[in-house]
C-alpha cells in the first residue's frame, strides 16, 4: 500500500444537494436505479446499493443540541449525510471473495472488480454495512470504486470534487482523522454536544476510508455503532464445526460399541 | 430589476456570491439559495464556518436552507413588506440607521413637496393617483423644486409598456436641483416622511398578520441591524420568492432601503444579491428578451410623441446630470452595431427602424392575446411555457389558436407536444385532428455544443467553448437566427414595403465557419463591446462611445469585455485576488462589487481597516482598492460641481450613485416605478385576510389580475379556498423540467409530484402521509402526493390558523418521470413594474384522494367559478 486515502463526509454542513449522487454517476456511469418517489422526506434515493453509490440522508427529527435558533414549538432539525462505502481496513466483502474479484488497492480502498467477479453474492452478506449489492440481470456485484480510475490518473474522486461545501472531504485518512477530531471539538464548542466522529476503530472493521462528522447516535444514519466484520467468527465457527463433528463421530462410534 | 434599478440606479446584483465570505449577517428571504443556488451557497457556508457569520432565512418553509441557517423564521407568503417594513420601523425608532452613510449617500435629507400625500393618509393610495386610468401621475413625488416638464415625456405609458429599463432616469425632470435638510429635522425630508409611513409596521403587525412572534421578529432584527456601522456589513439574498408577487418590486425596494439605511450597499460583505435562476438569466436582461428593453438597459421606444425621431428619443431619456446624460451615446452606437454602415446621421442611424411598443406585450398579455386568436404565430426559444406558464393550461390552450409555432428545444418539451398529449387532449377538450397550429419542433444544440457567454448572477461574463458538435440536425441559436435572417432577407429583397428597409439594413456580416455554415461567436461578442467605425479598433470603455456615429457597440454596459483584438475577456481564468479579477469579466469595467465609492467615507478614506474596499489615494491623486473603482478614477473626495456642469461632471466627490441624476442611493424614488415611491404593504391578490393596513385597499392598486373565464380568482378570504399555496421550486430539477426530467440521474431524485403540508392539516384532513391529494384553486386542479412534515408550521394569523401548502412545479406530461403541471393552479397577473404573475402566494383547496375521486367536487368548482366571470 503506498498510501491510505480517505473520504471524511461532514453532515453540518451538507446541504443535501444530491451533486454526489449525480457526479458519481455520471462519472461511473451507474444506470438509474428506480423511479420511485418514496415519501421519506427529500429521499427517494433511500439505500446504497449496486447502482447507487453515494447515498444522500435526510433526517427530519427533534433537535437534541445546537444552537440553532427554529422557529418551531418542539425543538427541531433536518440533517443531510452523504452514505458512502466504507473501504473497511478488515473489509467483509473482501474476505468472503472466493473468486479474487474484490481487492485492496495501493490507496487502500477496496474494489470490485466487475470483469472477475461471477455473481456469487457471498460479499454481499458479508458487509456489515450493507454496501455491496448484486445488480439486476446479471447478478454481478458492484459498490462504490473509490474513484480508482480518476485517483490513479491524479484526480479526486467525482463526488468529492463536486460537492460545492466540500461536505465531502477527500485526503489522506491519518489527517482527515484528525481532522474529524478537530472539527468536533469546534461544533462542541459552538454547543452541538452530541457532535461525534464515526470511525470505528475500535472494531473488528478496523476503522474505515470513509469517516463521518454525525450529530446524534450513528444509528439514525443506518450507520451500525459496531459493526463486525463476519471472519471474526471463522475460528469459533471452524471450532464448533469441528466439535460438532467430534461429537457425531463419537456417538456413531459409540452406536456400534453399544 | 426596478427594484434595485430605482434604488440604485443598476438593475443587477451589486456584488458576487464570493463576497459573501465577508458579510457579518447574511439574511436570505424570498430565496432558497441552498436549494435552488447550491454552488454560490458555498461562499454563504464559508462565511459561517470560517468567519462566524450568521445567517437568518425567513421563508415559509422550512426548506434546506432553513436546515444549515443559524436562525430560522416562518412567516405567512405575501406579508414579506409587513415584515420588512417592520425592520425598517425598528431601525428607524430605535436611531439603527449609519447616519453619516444615509446623510451623505442617500436621498434621506431631500425635501418632498406640500403636493405629496403618503398612503397612510389617502387608504392606501398614494398622491397622484388617477382611478380611470388606473394609474399613478408622480408628479407630486418628485423632490421640493423640481418641475416636471410636461409634454416632453411619455412617463405616463410606462404603467402600459413596461419598465424593465427602469432605474430612475427621466429627464423631463431635472432632479440635480433639489432641497436638502441635512439634519433630518424637516418634516417633510424623506427621513421623517418614511419614519410616518412605516410607523404602523410595528412588531405587534408584524406578530399579528405575518405570523412570526414578536419574539422571533426582534431577534432577527436585532441579529440583522447589528451587521451595520464602519466595521460591519450585512448581505441580502433574493431570488424568485420575491419577484413573483404582485408587490414584488416594493419588497425588493424594501431590501434595497434597508441596506442603504445600515450603510451595506457598496461594501465588501454588503449588497444584495439577486439570484438569478438560470445561466444566463442576467444576460438576457442586460441584452433583454424583454418587449420593453434594448441592449444595455436602454429604453424600448414607445409608440409616441416623444418617439418620433431621435432627437426627441434623446430628450426624454437623456437627463442633464449623472451617468445616464450619456443615453445619445449608448444609443446611437447601438443603433451603428445593429445597422451599421446604413444606419446615418441622415436617416436618424436608423432610429425608426427599431420596432415601437405599443402597450403591454409581456409574457401574459401577449398569452392572453393568443388566447383571444391576436395572434398568428409564435418562437419558443429556451422557455417551456406549456408547463412552466402562469396558468398553463389556459396557455396550452392558448397554443391551439396559432397558425404556427416554432419551438426550439433540446428535447421533445410539452409545449411541442400540447397538440398531442396535453391533458387538455387527454380530456377530449382540444381534439388533434381539429387544431389548425402547424407545430415545428427544431432540435437545439446544448451548451457544451456551442460557443458562447453565459452572464451570471454577479455580472460575470464567462466565455465557453464548444466541446463537442451538436447531434444531428441540433444547431446553436446563433446559426438559428442567422439562417432564419437569411432566409427571410430573400423575400424582404422582393418586397419593397418599407416596413422591410430595418431588416434590410441589418449588419450580418459574420465569418461563417465550416460545413454547418455556423456563425462565428467571437465576433458578435467583439461587436456587442464595440469598436471604432473608421478603424475597426475594439473599445476598451464606454467611455471612448461617441454620439457621431463614429462608433459602434452592441450593448454599452458589456463593453471592454473585448478589449483589443485576440483577448476575450470572458475567456480569461487566472483569478489574481480575492474578488476574483482575471477570471472573466463583470459589467461594468470589471467593477466586482458597484458603488464601490460608498466603501469609502465621503473624505475618502475607508469606513474601517477590516471594510476597506476602494479609497482615494491623495498621493496618486487617484481612487484605488481591492476593486475597480465605480467612479470616475480621478474624481476627489471634495470634487464640487462647478454650476451648469453635465453628466457625471455635474456629480460630487461623495455622490455613489453615479447612475442616479442626483448621485444618491434612493430611499424615496421620485421617478421610474408604477406603485408608489415607498413600499407599502398591500395583500396578494389572493388572501386569507384583508389588508390589515388599509380596509378600502386590499392589493396593489397599479397590478393587473387579469380576470377572465379560464382566469378566475378566489375571493379574500374564500372558504372554498381556505389555504395558502406557494410554489417552489427543488434541487433536484430544473424548472420545467426539460433538462431535468429526460435525464435518469436527475429524474430518479425526485421522480413524482408531491406537495408539503403540516403535521396538523394531515391530521385535520385526515391525509396519510404520502397519499394522493388534489389540490385546487380557482383555475385548475391538479393531483399529488401528501407529504406531511414538520417543515411546513401552522401560523396564527390574526387570531385565525392558516395552513399554507408547498407546491414544487418541475412535472409535466413528457420525460422519465410525469406528474401533474403546477402552474395549471396559477393566475395570469401582472406585477405593475415587470410584469411578472403571482406564483408565491395563492389560495387553495386540499381534497383527499385523487381527481377522479374528487371529480364530482371539481366540476361543482369549476361551474361556481364560471358563474363568478359570468
Amino acid at each position: 500500500m503506498t498510501r491510505k486515502a480517505a473520504f471524511l463526509t461532514d453532515a453540518t454542513i451538507c446541504i443535501g444537494c444530491k451533486a454526489c449522487e449525480v457526479a458519481c454517476k455520471e462519472w461511473n456511469e451507474v444506470p438509474e436505479d428506480g423511479l420511485v418517489w418514496s415519501g421519506f422526506s427529500y429521499d427517494n434515493t433511500q439505500a446504497l446499493g449496486a447502482s447507487t453509490w453515494r447515498h444522500v440522508m435526510f433526517l427530519e427529527q427533534p433537535a437534541t443540541a445546537g444552537p440553532q435558533q427554529v422557529d418551531m414549538e418542539d425543538p427541531f432539525r433536518w440533517i443531510f449525510l452523504s452514505d458512502v462505502c466504507k473501504h473497511c481496513a478488515n473489509s467483509g466483502c473482501l474476505e468472503a471473495c472466493p473468486t479474487g474479484a474484490i481487492v485492496r488497492t495501493n490507496v487502500g480502498s477496496v474494489l470490485v472488480q466487475s470483469d472477475v467477479c461471477n455473481g456469487c453474492g457471498y460479499c454481499v452478506v458479508s458487509c456489515p454495512f450493507g454496501v455491496v449489492d448484486k445488480r439486476h440481470p446479471d447478478g454481478r456485484a458492484f459498490k462504490c470504486t473509490f474513484c480508482y480510475d480518476r485517483q490513479s490518473a491524479g484526480m479526486i474522486p467525482a463526488c468529492a470534487k463536486a460537492c460545492p461545501t466540500q461536505s465531502i472531504r477527500f485526503g489522506e485518512l491519518d489527517e482527515l482523522r484528525k481532522e474529524a477530531d478537530v472539527r468536533v471539538a469546534e461544533l462542541q464548542r459552538r454547543g452541538y454536544t452530541d457532535a461525534q466522529v464515526y470511525d470505528p476503530l475500535q472494531t473488528s472493521v478496523g476503522g474505515t476510508h470513509a469517516m463521518f462528522v454525525i450529530l446524534g447516535q450513528p444509528e439514525a444514519y443506518n450507520l451500525p455503532p459496531a459493526p463486525e466484520v463476519p471472519t471474526i467468527y471463522l475460528k469459533s465457527a471452524w471450532t464448533s464445526a469441528l466439535v460438532s463433528a467430534l461429537v457425531l463421530a463419537a456417538i456413531v462410534c459409540a452406536a456400534f460399541l453399544f | 430589476m426596478p427594484g434595485l434599478g430605482t434604488t440604485y440606479g443598476r438593475g443587477g446584483a451589486t456584488t458576487a456570491p464570493s463576497d459573501v465570505v465577508n458579510s457579518d449577517v447574511i439574511l436570505i428571504m424570498g430565496s432558497n439559495m441552498a436549494e435552488n443556488h447550491p454552488v454560490g451557497f458555498q461562499w454563504v457556508i464559508e462565511a459561517k464556518e470560517k468567519h462566524g457569520a450568521h445567517l437568518i432565512h425567513v421563508d415559509p418553509r422550512f426548506s434546506r436552507t432553513s436546515a444549515v441557517a443559524n436562525t430560522w423564521v416562518s412567516l405567512r407568503a405575501g406579508s414579506d413588506i409587513l415584515f420588512l417594513g417592520g425592520l425598517i420601523n425598528y431601525i428607524l425608532q430605535n436611531n439603527l440607521d449609519f447616519r453619516e452613510y444615509v446623510v451623505h449617500y442617500t436621498n434621506a435629507s431631500v425635501i418632498i413637496p406640500e403636493t405629496f400625500k403618503d398612503s397612510e393618509d389617502l387608504g392606501g393610495l398614494f398622491s397622484g393617483w388617477d382611478p380611470q386610468e388606473k394609474q399613478y401621475d408622480n408628479t407630486s413625488w418628485l423632490y421640493q423644486g423640481v418641475k416636471a416638464d410636461e409634454g416632453s415625456s411619455d412617463h405616463h405609458d410606462n404603467a402600459q409598456s413596461g419598465g424593465h429599463s427602469q432605474h430612475g432616469i427621466d429627464s423631463s425632470t431635472d432632479l440635480s436641483t433639489y432641497e436638502q435638510d441635512l439634519t433630518l429635522q424637516h418634516p417633510r425630508c424623506v427621513y421623517q416622511i418614511m419614519k410616518r409611513h412605516f410607523a404602523r409596521y410595528t412588531p405587534e403587525m408584524v406578530e399579528r398578520y405575518c405570523g412570526v412572534s414578536k419574539e422571533a421578529f426582534l431577534n432577527v432584527a436585532k441579529i440583522y441591524t447589528s451587521a451595520s456601522g464602519p466595521d460591519k456589513t450585512g448581505a441580502i439574498c433574493y431570488a424568485l420568492g420575491w419577484t413573483q408577487h404582485s408587490s414584488g418590486v416594493q419588497m425588493i425596494r424594501c431590501a434595497a432601503m434597508i441596506q442603504l439605511l445600515l450603510g451595506n450597499m457598496g461594501r465588501p460583505g454588503g449588497g444584495i444579491l439577486a439570484l438569478r435562476g438560470h445561466a444566463s438569466i442576467q444576460g438576457s436582461t442586460d441584452i433583454p428578451t424583454l418587449f420593453d428593453s434594448l441592449p444595455g438597459y436602454l429604453s424600448m421606444p414607445k409608440f409616441g410623441y416623444s418617439s418620433k425621431d431621435l432627437a426627441s428619443f434623446i430628450k426624454a431619456n437623456k437627463p442633464r446630470t449623472g451617468f445616464w446624460n450619456n443615453f445619445d451615446k449608448y444609443i446611437i452606437s447601438m443603433l451603428k452595431a445593429f445597422y451599421g454602415d446604413s444606419a446615418t446621421k441622415e436617416n436618424d442611424y436608423g432610429f425608426n427602424w427599431l420596432p415601437r411598443v405599443t402597450g403591454d406585450h409581456s409574457h401574459q398579455a401577449y398569452w392572453l392575446d393568443m388566447m383571444d386568436g391576436k395572434m398568428d404565430g409564435l418562437f419558443v426559444i429556451g422557455q417551456n411555457p406549456a408547463v412552466a406558464g402562469p396558468n398553463s393550461g389556459m396557455e396550452r390552450r392558448a397554443l391551439g389558436k396559432l397558425k404556427w409555432l416554432v419551438v426550439r428545444e433540446m428535447v421533445e418539451t410539452e409545449t411541442a407536444t400540447f397538440w398531442r398529449d396535453s391533458p387538455e387532449v387527454q380530456s377530449g377538450e382540444l381534439k388533434p385532428a381539429l387544431l389548425g397550429t402547424e407545430v415545428f419542433l427544431m432540435p437545439a444544440a446544448g451548451h457544451v455544443e456551442k460557443d458562447g457567454t453565459f452572464t451570471n448572477t454577479q455580472r460575470l461574463l464567462q466565455w465557453r467553448e464548444k466541446a463537442i458538435d451538436p447531434p444531428g440536425d441540433a444547431r446553436s441559436e446563433n446559426w438559428f437566427i442567422y439562417h432564419l435572417w437569411e432566409r427571410i432577407i430573400v423575400k424582404a429583397k422582393l418586397d419593397p414595403r418599407p416596413r422591410n428597409q430595418g431588416l434590410l439594413a441589418l449588419r450580418m456580416d459574420y465569418t461563417i465557419k465550416g460545413e454547418r455554415r455556423e456563425p462565428e461567436a467571437e465576433e458578435i461578442l467583439q461587436e456587442i463591446n464595440g469598436w471604432t467605425v473608421a478603424d475597426h479598433k475594439q473599445l476598451t470603455t464606454f467611455a471612448e462611445l461617441k454620439a457621431d456615429g463614429t462608433t459602434a457597440c452592441g450593448c454599452w454596459i458589456y463593453c471592454g469585455v473585448y478589449p483589443e483584438s485576440g483577448r476575450n475577456r470572458g475567456n480569461e481564468r487566472d483569478p489574481k485576488d480575492e474578488y476574483g479579477h482575471g477570471w472573466g469579466w463583470a459589467w461594468p469595467l470589471d467593477r466586482r462589487v458597484i458603488y464601490n465609492r460608498a466603501s469609502a467615507k465621503p473624505d475618502g478614506t475607508p469606513w474601517s481597516e477590516r471594510k476597506k474596499l476602494v479609497w482615494w489615494d491623495e498621493a496618486a491623486k487617484k481612487w484605488t482598492g481591492k476593486d475597480v473603482p465605480d467612479f470616475t478614477a480621478t474624481k476627489p473626495p471634495t470634487y464640487v460641481p462647478p454650476p451648469g456642469a453635465e453628466g457625471d461632471a455635474a456629480l460630487a466627490g461623495d455622490k455613489p450613485y453615479i447612475l442616479h441624476a442626483d448621485g444618491m442611493g434612493w430611499l424615496w424614488v421620485p421617478v421610474g416605478l408604477n406603485d408608489g415611491p415607498l413600499p407599502t404593504h398591500y395583500e396578494p391578490l389572493e388572501s386569507p385576510i384583508r389588508n390589515p393596513m388599509y380596509s378600502t385597499q386590499q392589493v396593489n392598486p397599479a397590478g393587473l389580475n387579469r380576470a377572465r373565464p379560464g382566469n378566475e380568482y378566489a375571493k379574500s378570504p374564500d372558504a372554498r379556498f381556505p389555504y395558502v399555496l406557494t410554489t417552489y421550486r427543488l434541487t433536484e430539477h430544473h424548472t420545467a423540467g426539460g433538462m431535468s426530467r429526460t435525464l435518469s440521474h436527475l429524474a430518479e431524485l425526485q421522480p413524482e409530484l408531491f406537495c408539503e403540508i403540516s403535521m396538523e392539516l394531515a391530521a385535520q384532513l385526515k391525509i396519510t402521509h404520502g397519499e394522493w391529494v388534489t389540490l385546487v384553486t380557482a383555475r385548475g386542479a391538479i393531483e399529488a402526493h401528501a407529504l406531511s412534515t414538520s417543515r411546513m408550521k401552522p401560523l396564527t394569523i390574526d387570531g385565525k390558523t392558516v395552513y399554507q401548502v408547498g407546491l414544487p412545479f418541475h412535472w409535466g406530461y413528457n420525460g422519465l418521470v410525469k406528474g401533474d403541471i403546477g402552474n395549471d393552479l396559477i393566475a395570469i397577473s401582472e406585477e405593475p413594474n415587470v410584469r411578472i404573475m403571482e406564483t408565491k402566494g395563492l389560495l387553495c383547496n386540499v381534497l383527499v384522494g385523487r381527481r377522479e375521486d374528487n371529480a364530482a367536487k371539481l366540476k361543482e368548482y369549476h361551474s361556481i367559478m364560471e358563474g363568478q366571470t359570468a
